[in-house]
């Protein structure tokens, strides 16, 4: 695979060490030249000097010819338009996108910049899991697919304690993919019966945490810990 | 016409003045609130006599752009000094708040084409630069 990566911070320069030990192709761009200097000698031809939202930096390092491009500079519109010229302009099927302002998510997703991760995020998303607030976890959001995967812990006041799965009417859009319980997890079958304390964990259609947390956790947003 | 100019610079700041004597609404929106003071230099009133809007804020924030007012704006102007900056905030203009015309300032000729191409009005000072040096040339090459 030939992956090209716009700035050579921390964020790039360990990613392209990482893909160059799994022995993939990899072009570093970089825009200081302080930087590029510092770096030249451990990367040698995998770095290159210049600003990558110049078209002609893009093709000096062989954009036509890139599986994946990812943009990981301090900058989210530099960013940006690094993913929408490889897009668009050259065709690149993959791009990845960094996230430096959490506020900005919304226009890399405007302007069909996906995936774009954001650091801040990912650890407000480790926190939420580390210290679940209203016992309800996001484990994993498909954005393209609009599902989400949840967890839920069963509070004891819950409607569905002591209801078997296949007697739980869950909202169209959902479904219990598994029951975790004293420290084990299996996959529900009809006749399991869902006790306090459970942790469940559900696939649902975005949009449905509200309705689902009346299941399993009823006030769970006065019960924060 | 209620214009929104996005970056108070040499050229925003001239845009905003000639377009207010133009008998247009205008809004200026810019990072830095020193940029106000070359909207009234010159002027025998500020600007905000003269029914210009200034707002200070950063394009890229949503909460800044509509404080300027671009849910009602007929033209957005994106001429901040980042290439980048006014592509991208211009395509937020376009694609979020459906705004009907957009020009975007772009130094940089090469990415001027290629969005120019992608249907966005791009205006590029260094591709005009190029020609009229190069018109300014032409009769000592003859």
């Amino acid at each position: 695979m030939y992956a090209i990566i716009a700035g050579a911070g921390k964020v790039g320069r360990n990613l392209a060490r990482e893909l160059i030990a799994k022995e993939h192709e990899v072009t570093l761009i970089e825009s200081s030249r302080p930087r590029y200097l510092a770096i030249e000698e451990e990367y040698e031809h995998a770095v290159q000097y210049g600003d990558a939202t110049e078209l002609w930096v893009l093709e000096r390092a062989g954009i036509q010819r890139a599986d994946l491009v990812i943009a990981v500079t301090g900058d989210d519109e530099d960013n940006i338009l690094v993913c929408q010229v490889a897009k668009e302009k050259y065709l690149c099927d993959r791009i990845i996108a960094r996230v430096n302002n959490p506020r900005n998510h919304d226009t890399f997703r405007l302007l069909g910049i996906q995936p774009a991760v954001s650091a801040t995020d990912l650890i407000l998303r480790l926190i939420e899991h580390e210290v679940p607030r209203y016992g309800l976890v996001h484990l994993l959001a498909l954005e393209e697919e609009r599902l989400e995967i949840i967890e839920l812990e069963v509070t004891p006041e819950a409607p569905t304690v002591g209801e078997r799965v296949s007697d739980i009417a869950l909202p169209e859009g959902s479904l219990i993919i598994s029951v975790l319980r004293g420290g084990s997890g299996f996959v529900p079958k009809p006749d399991t019966v869902i006790e306090a304390g459970d942790e469940v964990l559900l696939v649902l259609d975005s949009g449905l945490e509200e309705t689902i947390t009346e299941f399993f956790a009823p006030n769970g947003h006065a019960s924060a810990i | 016409m209620f214009i929104l100019i996005v970056g108070a610079g040499r050229v925003g700041s001239a845009l905003a003045k000639s377009a207010l004597a133009g008998g247009h609404e205008v809004s200026v929106l810019d990072a830095d609130p020193l940029s106000h003071e070359r909207l009234d230099a010159g002027q025998s009133k500020t600007w905000e006599e003269a029914d210009g809007q200034f707002t200070v804020g950063t394009a890229l924030e949503t909460d800044a752009l509509i404080q300027a007012g671009i849910e009602r704006a007929d033209v957005f102007i994106a001429s901040t000094a980042g290439d980048n900056t006014n592509l991208v905030i211009a395509q937020i203009a376009q694609k979020r708040f459906g705004v009907a015309k957009t020009i975007v300032r772009v130094m940089d000729p090469a990415r001027a084409d290629w969005y120019g191409e992608q249907g966005m009005q791009t205006i590029s000072p260094t591709k005009h630069a190029i020609e009229m040096f190069e018109r300014a040339l032409a009769p000592e090459a003859a």
